[in-house]
C-alpha cells in the first residue's frame, strides 16, 4: 500500500469516526453538549476560512464579521416564509423579492455564500489598494459599515429589531459536513500552486511578483473563498441561535475569530481548527467564571464579561510567550504522526 | 520579430523628486550575450533593473523586448513575457522549502484553475506533479538538490543566493538580470559562481545582464560592460576598454583596478 493510498484510508476513516461520534452525542448527548458541537463546527468553518486570508497570505483583514452579518441575514430572509417576514416587519415592510421568496436551507446557506462573496467582491478593490496597517483600518471600517447598514436599512434587515424565530435548521449534521467540507477544500487549496503563491505573497510580495504572480489576483482570490465560507458559516449561525439582529455581529466576533487563529497558530489549518474547538468549548465551559460564586466567605458577584476578558488574557500570553501558538505553522499530517510513533 | 528587437531600453531617466537616480540610460542586448554594469555605489544600476523588470515605472523612457514595447507593465506580466531578476538583498521566501520557493515561479504558467485545486482534480494533481518533478530537476542542475525538503531560510549564504538564482530560473526567462550575486562571497564562490552562470546562460539559452562590484569577477565574465556613475552613463565596451578608459579610473579613483566592492 503506499503512502497515498494509506493516508487517503485513514482520512476516510476519520471522517467516519467524527461522524460516530456526533451520532453518539445525538442519541445520548445533553442540548448542552449538541450546543457545544455546534459552535464548534460553526467556529472551526469560521476560523479555516479567515486563516486563509491572514495566516496565509499574511493580510491583516479585520472585517470577517461583515461577512458573516450578510450570509446571516442572507439565509435568515431566505427561509422565513413570507408570511412571517411580514410580521415581523412592523416598522418597515421588508422589501421586494425578499418579501416573497422562500427557499429551502440549504439553498439559502449557498445563497449566503453568495452573498457574501460578491460584497468581497466589491470591497476588495479598495481593501487591496493598500497593506498593513492601512488594510487592517479598511477592513474594519468596512465590517463597522455593515453594522450600521443592518441598523439603518430596515426595510432589508429591520433594523435593531433583527429577525427573530428564524427555525432551528442548523442540526450537528449541517454544522460538521460544512466544517469538514470547509476544511478539505481550503486545505487542499493551501496545499496548492496557489496556496504556495499566497504563502510567497506572505513572505515576501516584491519577490513573489517578480516570480510572476499577480498578488492582487491571489489576494482578492483568498478573500473571496474567505468570504464564501464565512457567509455560509454565518447562515449556519442564525439558525443555530434563531434570532439574529446587528448586535450580534460586532468586532468582537472578528476579535475572537483572531484569538482563535492566533492562538491555534497563524498560518496553520491544523492550528485554526484546535483553536475553534478551545474556544468553542471554553466559551461554554467558562460561563462559571461570569456566575456568582462563594469562595469561602467571600461573595463574589456575577461578573458579565469576565470570559472575554480571560480570553484576551490567553491572547496576550501567547503573544508575548508563544508567538507561534499551539501549532506554529505547522499541519498535522499522517506522516509526521507515523514517523512520531515509529520513534522518529 | 518584426525588426528584431531582441532587448532594448531606450533614454530611461528616473527622478526621485529632485534626485536623478538614473539619466538618460540607452542599452540594447542581443540574444545570448552576457552583459555587465558597474559603477560606484548609489550610482543608480539597481534602479536601473527596477525599470527593466517593472518595479519602478520610469519618469521617462522607453523599454523594448522582442518588439513589445514592456514600460510600465506590472512586474509578473513583465517575468511572465521572459524577463527574470535576482536581487540585491535575497529575498527568499523564508520560511518556504528551497523546493517550495522554485515551484512558486511555475505558478505563472499552470493551465489548470483554482477550484480544480481545491478539489483534488486530475488535471490540476497532474500538472502539480510535474511542477514536482521540474522543480526537482531545476534544484540537481544547480546543485540545491539534497537541500530540497530545508527551510529557506537555514541555508548558507551562498547557497541563498544559488537558490535565488534558481528561482529566476524556474520561471522560464530569455532575460536574466543579477543583482549583484557575488556580493558577501568568498574568492573561491565567486569563481564557482562566474562558472556558474557561464553555464546557466549555455544550458538554458539566456542573456544575461548583471551588476557586480566585485571587479575580477565582471571583468573575467562579462562580454560588454556599462559604466554608470550618479546616474550618467561614462563607459561602455569590452572589459579592456573600459579598464583604461579615463573617466572610468576618475569615477573610481582612488582605488585600485581590480579592487573588490
Ligand atoms: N525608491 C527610491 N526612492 C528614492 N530614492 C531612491 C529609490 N531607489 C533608489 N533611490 C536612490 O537612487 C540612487 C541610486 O540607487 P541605486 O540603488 O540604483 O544604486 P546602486 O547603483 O544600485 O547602488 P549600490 O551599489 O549601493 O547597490 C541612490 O541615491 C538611492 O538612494
Ligand atoms: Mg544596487
Amino acid at each position: 500500500m503506499t503512502k497515498e493510498r494509506r493516508n487517503l484510508l485513514l482520512n476516510i476513516a476519520s471522517i467516519i469516526s467524527v461522524y460516530i461520534i456526533l451520532w453518539f452525542f445525538q442519541k445520548y448527548g445533553t442540548e448542552y453538549q449538541i450546543r457545544i458541537l455546534n459552535n464548534m463546527a460553526v467556529f472551526i468553518t469560521l476560523a479555516v476560512s479567515y486563516n486563509l486570508v491572514n495566516g496565509i497570505c499574511g493580510q491583516l483583514h479585520l472585517g470577517p464579521n461583515a461577512f458573516i452579518t450578510i450570509g446571516a441575514y442572507t439565509a435568515a430572509l431566505l427561509t422565513m416564509s413570507p408570511a412571517e417576514k411580514q410580521m415581523s416587519f412592523i416598522i418597515k415592510p421588508l422589501i421586494w423579492p425578499f418579501s416573497v421568496i422562500q427557499a429551502p436551507f440549504p439553498v439559502s446557506l449557498i445563497a449566503a455564500g453568495i452573498a457574501a462573496t460578491i460584497f468581497a467582491f466589491l470591497i476588495s478593490f479598495p481593501v487591496f489598494r493598500v497593506r498593513g496597517d492601512y488594510l487592517a483600518i479598511v477592513t474594519l471600517g468596512f465590517g463597522e459599515v455593515i453594522r450600521v447598514l443592518c441598523n439603518a436599512l430596515q426595510s432589508v434587515t429591520n433594523g435593531p429589531l433583527g429577525l427573530k424565530g428564524l427555525k432551528p435548521y442548523t442540526t450537528i449534521w449541517w454544522s460538521w459536513s460544512i466544517a469538514i467540507f470547509t476544511v478539505i477544500v481550503i486545505q487542499k487549496l493551501i496545499n496548492s500552486s496557489w496556496g504556495r503563491a499566497m504563502k510567497a505573497i506572505r513572505e515576501n510580495e516584491i519577490a513573489a511578483q517578480a516570480m510572476g504572480i499577480n498578488p492582487f489576483k491571489h489576494l482578492m482570490m483568498a478573500f473571496l473563498i474567505s468570504a464564501f465560507f464565512s457567509g455560509v458559516a454565518g447562515g449556519l449561525l442564525a439558525h443555530l441561535i434563531t434570532t439574529i439582529s446587528p448586535t450580534l455581529f460586532t468586532f468582537f466576533l472578528t476579535f475572537n475569530l483572531l484569538i482563535i487563529i492566533v492562538v491555534g497558530g497563524l498560518g496553520s489549518t491544523t492550528g485554526a481548527v484546535i483553536g475553534a474547538m478551545l474556544f468553542a468549548w471554553g466559551g461554554e465551559a467558562l460561563r462559571v467564571v461570569e456566575s456568582p460564586m462563594d469562595i469561602g466567605p467571600v461573595h463574589i458577584p456575577g461578573i458579565p464579561g469576565m470570559r472575554m476578558v480571560l480570553f484576551s488574557v490567553i491572547l496576550m500570553l501567547v503573544i508575548i510567550f508563544a508567538r507561534r501558538g499551539i501549532t506554529g505553522r505547522n499541519e498535522f499530517s499522517w506522516d509526521w504522526l507515523f514517523s512520531k510513533l515509529s520513534g522518529k | 520579430m518584426a525588426n528584431g528587437i531582441f532587448f532594448e531600453a531606450k533614454n530611461l531617466t528616473m527622478r526621485f523628486g529632485g534626485l536623478v537616480a538614473v539619466n538618460n540610460f540607452s542599452l540594447k542586448l542581443n540574444g545570448g550575450e552576457l552583459m555587465g554594469l558597474i559603477g560606484p555605489n548609489g550610482a543608480g544600476k539597481t534602479t536601473v533593473f527596477n525599470m527593466i523588470t517593472g518595479t519602478l515605472v520610469p519618469t521617462s523612457g522607453k523599454v523594448i523586448w522582442l518588439d513589445e514595447d514592456i514600460t510600465g507593465l506590472p512586474p509578473h506580466e513583465i517575468t511572465a513575457r521572459g524577463i527574470a531578476r535576482t536581487f540585491q538583498n535575497v529575498r527568499l521566501f523564508v520560511d518556504m522549502t528551497v523546493q517550495e520557493n522554485v515551484m512558486v515561479s511555475f505558478h505563472h504558467k499552470i493551465k489548470a484553475s483554482f477550484w480544480q485545486a481545491m478539489f483534488g482534480l486530475r488535471k490540476y494533481t497532474k500538472e502539480e506533479e510535474r511542477i514536482r518533478e521540474e522543480s526537482m530537476t531545476l534544484l540537481r542542475q544547480v546543485g540545491l538538490a539534497h537541500l530540497a525538503g530545508e527551510k529557506a531560510g537555514a541555508l548558507a549564504y551562498g547557497q541563498q543566493r544559488r537558490l535565488e538564482i534558481a528561482r529566476a530560473l524556474a520561471t522560464s526567462p530569455k532575460l536574466l538580470l543579477l543583482d549583484e550575486p557575488a556580493a558577501g562571497m568568498n574568492p573561491q564562490e565567486t569563481m564557482e559562481l562566474a562558472d556558474f552562470v557561464r553555464e546557466i546562460r549555455d544550458t538554458f539559452d539566456l542573456t544575461i545582464f548583471l551588476i557586480e562590484h566585485d571587479m575580477k569577477f565582471v571583468m573575467g565574465l562579462c562580454e560588454r560592460i556599462k559604466v554608470l556613475d550618479y546616474g550618467n552613463t561614462i563607459a561602455e565596451g569590452t572589459p579592456d576598454e573600459v579598464q583604461n578608459n579615463p573617466e572610468v579610473i576618475k569615477a573610481y579613483l582612488g582605488e585600485p583596478k581590480n579592487a573588490a566592492g
